[in-house]
C-alpha cells in the first residue's frame, strides 16, 4: 500500500483522534497528537506516535488555537493535519493557515466550508444546483395577503415564525388557510411584544420529519461519489443519539433522488473529501422521493460515519488522506454497494435522571462489549473531564440486517461496563428496546415524545444489591468453612450508598453456602449455588431457581471504594463507605448549596447577608458548555459565600451556606 | 497412602438406626443452643438496640473478616444455672479471623444481667484467655458489662482464679507480646475498668462506653460530688483528658473499625512450624458419622470407621496396628494439618497404653500435634491385669500425655470415664481444645458401677449386722445414684460448667478440629521433656 503522507497531525482529541490514528497506523503513516494540560495523559496521547503539548485545558486556549496546532505540525514535520470534527474542522480560516504554512489540510477547501458555512446562502446555492430546499418564504414583504399566498404556495400546514424569535415565542403552526390571518396576526403581535420586531417568516411544517444525510466523498480529479444514507432522526434537543444505516422503509426511488440531489449539492461546489448532506424528510407517511429537503452540508468527517464504513467497507479516514493527498477516489459508483445494516449508539458521561446533565468523574471502570465496534478515546481510571465532550464511546454493531445489526446493538449495550459515572447506556438500550424504533417508524421527535418512558427512574434491584455486597464483604460462599460457625449462622452487616441513599443490609450465611440478603430482620432474597470467577458472579435465586449472571468490580477509587455491578443489563454503581471513617456529619443539604458537578462560578447573584426565598438563584456555574443555576433550598440568610466569579470548583464543594434556622 | 475402607454401609437399617439416636441427640443440644443463641430477653435485646448498640453477636460479626469462620467457645456455659437465666454465662467467646489474624473475641452481653460476671462468666472469661495464651492469639474484649455480679461475690471476687486473674493474664499476655485490645461499647465499671486499662490499646464509643472505678452513684455517696456518667467517664473524658482510652469512636460500628484496624497493624501472625498439605475431602462424607456411631453406647464399633470419615482422603498411616489393638495410633492429616490420631477401640490394657506413649513420644519427637478421640470406659481391671502392671502402664500413658509438648486436642466422641479420660487427655491434662459430642457421657464410672459398688458396701454392712437386704431394696438404694450419674454425665452439664469447650454437631467434627489445630499453629511447637515413665 502506498502512503498518501509519512506523518500526519490530528488536530483532535478523544475518540477520533484515536480512530484517526488507528487507521493511519494502519497505512503506515506515523502520527502526532496535541494535547492541552488536562489530556497529558490521555489515550489519543498514548496511542500517537509522538504527542505535543498545546496549552491549557480549556479547548478556546488549545484545541481552537490554530496556530500552536500548526506550529507543532511545523516542529514535528508533519506533513498535514487531520481535524477530526468539532474544534477546527470547519474553520476556513485555519485551512487557509494550514496551507499557508505548506501543509496539507485533510479536508475540504476553504471555499467549499465558506460555500456551506453560511446556512441561508447555502440554501440559495443548493436552489439553483436543483437541490429541494424546504419551502418558504424569508423575504422582506409582510403584507398579510402576500403572505397568506405565499402560505399557499408553500403548502399546508405552515409554520410562522418571528424573525427575531426563538424559544417558539412568535410562533404559531397553521393547519389551514382559513386560520391563517389570525394566526400570522397573533405571532406578529407577540414577534412586537417580545423582541420589538413584527417580522415573521413562513415555513413549511414537516409533520413528522426524519433526518436522513447522505455521504459524499468528492477528490481532486473531478470524481464524486456518495456512500448511501445514514438515519440520524433520533436525537433529543438536536442531539444525535442513535444513528443507523441504511435509512429504514428507505426506497430506491428516494435513495436515487437523495443521492443525486446530494452528488449535485457537493458537485456545485467543487466538493473535495468526505461531507455529509442533509435532509429533512416526511416520515407521516411512506417515503416518497419528492419528500425531501436539503438542510445544510457538514464539511467534515461525522460523528456517525462509522455506520457507512460498516455497510460499505470502506474506510473514510483513509479516503479521505488519499484524497487530501490528491490521490483519486479509490472506487467508482458502481463499486459501491450496501452490506447489510448498522447502527451506532453514543454513549455520554451524562445523567438522564437528572435531565442528561453531564457527569463527571474517574472512570473507575470500562469494558466493551466484543460484539461490537467500539470507538472510543478513553480507558478505565480516566477522568471524564468538564472541559470537553463528555462522549465516552460510540458502540457500533453490523448485521446483515436490520434487527440483526439491532439486536447485536442491545447486547453490546447490555455488556458495556462504565463505573463511576453515570452514563446514559441504559437510556441507549431503552431506546434501542422502543417499539417505534424496533418498528424502524419513528421520526425526530420519538425521544421527545416518550422521553419519561425511556428515562424511567432506575430501579435498585434487591439482587444487585445482594450481589454487590457479596463482592463489597469479599466474600465467598463456595470457599471451605465460608462463614462456618459451631452453631447458628454469621450474618454480616454491609452499608452501600447508591445515589446518594445508604442500603443497609446484612447478608446471612448458611452451612449449605446459599446466602440470604437481610433489610432489618426481614429476608429479602436468596442465592445459592453461587460461584464467583473474576469479577463474573453467578447464582440461582431463591425460590424461583433461576439462574443470575453479573459482572462485579471492586474498584479501589481516590477516596472510597466502589462496587460496580453489571447484570439484569444495567450498571449500578455503589459507593462504599469506609467504616473507619465513622459517622462524621455529612455537609447538611438543607443548610448548603453544593456544586452539582465540577466546573466554574461564572455568576453570583447573592452576598453574605442576604435573605433569599426558596427557588431563588444563588448564582450560576458552568461545565461543559452548560450553565446550571444555583438554587436557593430553602428560605433563610445567607451565611457564607464560598466561592467566586471565575473560581473552579469541585463537583459536591459547599459553595453557598445558609445560616441555621430558628427552632421552631 | 493406606486408605481406609470402610465396611459399613450407609443403607443399612442399622446405620439409620444409629443415625436417628444420634439425630435426637443432636436436636437436643441444638435447639439448647438456639436458645442461648438469642442472648437475653426480646425486651432487653429491644432496649439494647434502641440505645444504638449492636446487639453482641453483631459485634463480632462486624469485627471478624466477612466470611471468617468463628469458633466459638463455651457457648452451653451456665446452661441450666442460676436459674437458667444467663445464657452463655452472659459472654461470648471464640476465634475468628481479624484483619487475616486469628483471634481470641471476647464479647460482654449486656442484655444478660447487665453483662455482669457470674462465677462462670469468670471461668469463661479465664478459659478464652488461657486459650489466646497458649496458642498466641491476640486478645479483643468488646467490654459492655456492669463488673462482678453482687450476689455472687463470693465467687467472682477473691479466689486466684476469680476476676483478679483476668487482668493477671492480661498483663502476662502483654509481656509475652499477646496483644491486648479494649473496645468499651458500654459500662466498665470497678473492677472492669481495668480491662480497658490494662489493655495495650483501648478504643471507647462516644456517649456510650463509660469507664470509672466508681460510678456517678458511689461517688456521690463517697465524695458527694454529683456528676453525670459522660463526665466522669465517658469517651471524651478518657481519650481527651485522662488518656485511659487510645482512641474516640463514634459508634459501634466506627469503634470495631478501628479495632480491625489496630489488629491490622500487629505484624505479620507467626509462621507455623508445620508442613501443611493441600487440604482434601476424606473419601467418605463426614456426615455419615451419625450413622456410625451404634445407637446403643455398649456395642463396640471400630475407630476406623471414625477416622475414615474425618481424616483427608480417608488416608490413615497407622501405627503398630497388630499391637494393643484397644487403641488405634497413626498418623493423618485433617484439612492439611499434619496430626497424630489416638483412638480408643474398647478398654485400656498394658499394651494399649505403652503403644500409646510410644506414639506420643514419636509425634512430640516430630512435633505433629495430638488429636485423641476419647471413647473409654478405662483401664482394663482385674488381678491379672493389677499383676501385670496395668496401673504401671496407664501412668506412661498419663505421664506421656500430660508432659507432650505439642497441642494436643481432645474430642469425646463416646464415654469418658475414670482414668480412660486422664490417659485419654481430659479436661485436666491440658488439652489445647476438648470438645464434645451430643451423646457422650462423662463421669468418673458408669452409674451401674458406681451404684453397684455403693450398693456392695451397703449389703456387707447390713448383712455383717444380721440384716436382710431384698431386691427391690436394694434397686430402691440404687435408683438415686442411677439417676445422679445419668444427669451429671450428660454433656450439657459438663458443658455448663466449663468441662469442655463445648458441645459440636458430629458432622461437624471435621472443621472443628481443623480450626482448633490451625488456632493450636499459632504458637511455636515446643520441644518437649517427658517425665519418668514408670518401667
Amino acid at each position: 500500500m502506498q502512503k498518501p503522507f509519512s506523518k500526519i497531525l490530528i488536530a483532535n482529541r478523544g475518540e477520533i483522534a484515536c480512530r484517526v490514528m488507528h487507521t493511519a497506523d494502519r497505512m503506515g503513516i506515523r502520527t502526532v497528537a496535541v494535547y492541552s494540560d488536562a489530556d497529558a495523559g490521555a489515550l489519543h496521547v498514548e496511542t500517537a506516535d509522538e504527542a505535543v503539548h498545546i496549552g491549557p485545558s480549556p479547548a478556546a486556549e488549545s484545541y481552537l488555537v490554530g496556530q500552536k496546532i500548526i506550529e507543532a505540525a511545523l516542529a514535528t514535520g508533519a506533513e498535514a493535519i487531520h481535524p477530526g470534527y468539532g474544534f477546527l474542522s470547519e474553520n476556513p480560516d485555519f485551512v487557509e493557515a494550514v496551507e499557508a504554512a505548506g501543509l496539507v489540510f485533510v479536508g475540504p477547501s476553504a471555499a467549499a466550508i465558506r460555500a456551506m458555512g453560511l446556512k441561508d446562502a447555502a440554501k440559495d446555492l443548493m436552489t439553483s444546483a436543483g437541490v429541494p430546499v424546504v419551502p418558504g418564504y424569508q423575504g422582506e414583504e409582510q403584507e398579510a395577503g402576500f403572505l397568506a399566498k405565499e402560505a399557499e404556495r408553500i403548502g399546508y400546514p405552515v409554520l410562522i415564525k418571528a424573525r427575531a424569535g426563538g424559544g417558539g415565542k412568535g410562533m404559531r403552526k397553521v393547519e389551514e388557510s382559513a386560520d391563517f390571518p389570525a394566526a400570522l396576526a397573533s405571532a406578529q403581535r407577540e414577534g412586537q411584544a417580545a423582541f420589538s420586531d413584527p417580522h415573521v417568516l413562513i415555513e413549511k411544517f414537516i409533520t413528522s420529519p426524519r433526518h436522513i444525510e447522505v455521504q459524499v466523498f468528492g477528490d481532486s480529479h473531478g470524481n464524486a461519489v456518495h456512500l448511501f444514507e445514514r438515519d440520524c432522526s433520533l436525537q433529543r434537543r438536536h442531539q444525535k443519539v442513535i444513528e443507523e444505516a441504511p435509512a429504514p422503509g428507505m426506497t430506491d426511488d428516494l435513495r436515487q433522488a437523495m443521492t443525486d440531489a446530494a452528488l449535485s449539492a457537493a458537485r456545485a461546489i467543487d466538493y473535495c473529501g468526505a461531507g455529509t448532506i442533509e435532509f429533512i424528510v416526511d416520515g407521516s407517511g411512506p417515503l416518497r422521493p419528492d419528500g425531501f429537503w436539503f438542510m445544510e452540508m457538514n464539511t467534515r468527517l461525522q460523528v456517525e460515519h462509522p455506520v457507512t464504513e460498516a455497510i460499505t467497507g470502506v474506510d473514510l479516514v483513509e479516503w479521505q488522506l488519499r484524497v487530501a493527498a490528491g490521490e483519486a477516489l479509490p472506487l467508482a459508483q458502481e463499486d459501491l454497494c450496501i452490506d447489510g445494516h448498522a447502527f451506532e449508539a453514543r454513549l455520554y458521561a451524562e445523567d438522564p435522571a437528572k435531565g442528561f446533565l453531564p457527569a463527571t468523574g474517574k472512570l473507575g471502570h470500562l469494558s466493551f462489549s466484543e460484539g461490537a465496534r467500539n470507538d472510543t478515546g478513553v480507558r478505565s481510571g480516566d477522568e471524564i473531564s468538564p472541559f470537553y465532550d463528555p462522549m465516552i464511546a460510540k458502540v457500533i454493531t453490523h448485521g446483515p440486517n436490520r434487527e440483526a445489526a439491532r439486536s447485536l446493538l442491545v447486547a453490546a449495550l447490555h455488556e458495556t461496563h462504565v463505573a463511576g459515572t453515570a452514563t446514559n447506556a441504559e437510556f441507549l438500550s431503552a431506546l434501542a428496546q422502543h417499539d417505534g424504533f424496533v418498528a424502524g417508524d419513528f421520526d425526530t421527535g420519538l425521544i421527545e415524545r416518550d422521553l419519561d418512558a425511556l428515562i424511567a427512574a432506575p430501579v435498585l434491584s434487591e439482587l444487585h444489591i445482594a450481589l454487590a455486597a457479596l463482592v463489597a464483604l469479599g466474600i465467598d460462599p463456595a470457599a471451605p468453612r465460608t462463614g462456618w460457625r459451631l452453631w447458628g449462622a454469621a450474618a454480616h452487616e454491609i452499608r452501600l450508598a447508591h445515589a446518594g441513599e445508604v442500603n443497609t443490609r446484612s447478608l446471612s450465611l448458611a452451612p449449605d453456602g446459599s446466602v440470604a440478603l437481610q433489610d432489618s430482620g426481614e429476608t429479602r432474597l436468596t442465592l445459592s449455588q453461587i460461584r464467583l470467577d473474576g469479577p463474573h458472579i453467578s447464582a440461582r435465586l431463591g425460590g424461583s431457581g433461576a439462574r443470575v449472571d453479573g459482572v462485579v468490580r471492586d474498584i479501589p477509587m481516590p477516596t472510597n471504594r466502589l462496587v460496580s455491578i453489571l447484570a439484569g443489563n444495567v450498571v449500578r454503581d455503589f459507593d462504599i463507605p469506609d467504616p473507619r471513617s465513622g459517622n462524621a456529619r455529612a455537609a447538611d443539604h438543607g443548610d448548603a448549596v453544593v456544586a452539582p458537578m465540577t466546573g466554574t462560578i461564572v455568576h453570583l447573584d447573592v452576598n453574605t447577608g442576604d435573605l433569599v426565598e426558596a427557588g431563588t438563584r444563588l448564582g450560576v456555574m458552568e461545565a461543559m458548555k452548560m450553565e446550571t443555576a444555583l438554587i436557593a433550598p430553602r428560605a433563610g440568610v445567607v451565611a457564607d459565600v464560598l466561592c467566586a466569579v471565575g473560581a473552579a470548583v469541585e463537583g459536591g464543594a459547599v459553595l453557598v451556606t445558609f445560616e441555621e434556622e430558628a427552632a421552631a | 497412602m493406606t486408605i481406609l475402607e470402610s465396611s459399613i454401609s450407609p443403607n443399612s437399617p442399622d446405620f439409620a438406626a444409629n443415625a436417628e439416636a444420634m439425630e435426637a441427640q443432636y436436636r437436643k443440644i441444638a435447639s439448647a443452643a438456639a436458645r442461648i443463641l438469642q442472648g437475653g430477653s426480646e425486651a432487653s435485646r429491644q432496649r439494647h438496640v434502641a440505645r444504638g448498640k449492636l446487639l453482641p453477636r453483631d459485634r463480632i460479626a462486624g469485627l471478624l473478616d466477612p466470611g471468617s469462620p468463628f469458633l466459638e467457645i463455651g457457648l452451653f456455659a451456665a446452661s441450666g444455672l442460676y436459674g437458667d437465666e444467663v445464657p452463655a454465662a452472659g459472654a461470648i467467646a471464640g476465634i475468628g479471623r481479624v484483619e487475616g489474624r486469628d483471634c481470641m473475641i471476647l464479647c460482654n452481653d449486656a442484655t444478660v444481667k447487665g453483662g455482669t460476671y457470674f462465677p462462670l462468666t469468670v471461668r469463661k472469661h479465664l478459659r478464652a484467655q488461657e486459650i489466646a495464651e497458649q496458642n498466641y492469639l491476640p486478645c479483643i474484649y468488646l467490654v459492655d458489662s456492669g463488673g462482678a455480679n453482687l450476689n455472687n461475690q463470693d465467687e467472682v471476687f477473691p479466689d486466684r482464679d476469680h476476676f483478679g486473674r483476668i487482668f493477671f493474664n492480661q498483663a502476662r499476655m502483654s509481656a509475652a507480646g499477646i496483644a491486648q485490645i479494649a473496645v468499651v461499647m458500654g459500662s466498665c465499671t470497678a473492677g472492669g475498668a481495668y480491662v480497658p486499662a490494662m489493655s495495650d490499646q483501648t478504643i471507647i464509643v462516644r456517649e456510650q462506653g463509660t469507664i470509672f472505678l466508681a460510678g456517678p452513684p458511689l461517688v456521690k455517696v463517697a465524695t458527694g460530688e454529683v456528676i453525670d456518667a459522660e463526665t466522669l467517664g465517658g469517651g471524651d473524658t478518657h481519650t481527651r483528658l485522662s488518656g485511659v482510652a487510645d482512641y474516640l469512636a463514634d459508634d459501634d460500628r466506627h469503634a470495631l473499625a478501628l479495632a480491625r484496624e489496630i489488629v491490622s497493624h500487629l505484624g505479620p501472625a507467626p509462621r507455623p512450624t508445620v508442613d501443611f498439605k493441600a487440604p482434601q475431602p476424606p473419601r467418605y462424607p463426614v456426615e455419615d458419622v451419625m450413622g456410625v456411631v451404634p445407637a446403643n453406647d455398649k456395642t463396640p464399633y471400630d475407630a476406623r470407621e471414625l477416622i475414615a470419615r474425618l481424616v483427608d482422603g480417608s488416608d490413615f498411616a497407622e501405627f503398630k496396628p497388630r499391637y494393643g489393638t484397644t487403641l488405634v495410633t497413626g498418623f493423618a492429616h485433617i484439612d492439611g494439618v499434619p496430626v497424630g490420631i489416638i483412638a480408643n477401640n474398647g478398654v485400656l490394657f498394658s499394651e494399649s497404653s505403652t503403644k500409646g506413649a510410644h506414639f506420643i513420644e514419636l509425634c512430640c519427637q516430630r512435633k505433629i500435634p495430638l488429636l485423641f478421640l476419647q471413647n473409654i470406659t478405662g483401664f482394663m481391671v482385674g488381678s491379672k491385669y493389677e499383676a501385670g502392671g496395668i496401673a504401671k502402664d496407664g501412668a506412661k500413658l498419663v505421664t506421656a500425655v500430660s508432659t507432650a509438648s505439642v497441642p494436643k486436642v481432645t474430642v469425646v466422641v463416646g464415654g469418658s470415664y475414670g482414668a480412660g479420660n486422664y490417659g485419654m487427655c481430659g479436661r485436666a491434662f491440658g488439652p489445647r481444645f476438648l470438645w464434645m459430642w451430643p451423646n457422650a457421657r462423662i463421669a468418673v464410672m458408669g452409674g451401674a458401677q458406681a451404684s453397684g459398688v455403693l450398693a456392695d458396701v451397703r449389703r456387707a454392712a447390713i448383712e455383717a449386722k444380721g440384716g436382710e437386704w431384698s431386691a427391690e431394696e436394694e434397686a430402691a438404694f440404687k435408683q438415686p445414684t442411677l439417676d445422679m450419674f445419668e444427669e451429671q454425665s450428660q454433656p450439657l452439664y459438663a458443658s455448663a460448667r466449663l468441662w469442655d469447650d463445648g458441645i459440636i454437631d458430629p458432622r461437624k467434627t471435621r472443621d472443628v478440629v481443623a480450626l482448633s489445630l490451625r488456632a493450636a499453629l499459632n504458637a511455636p511447637v515446643e520441644d518437649t521433656k517427658f517425665g519418668l515413665f514408670r518401667m
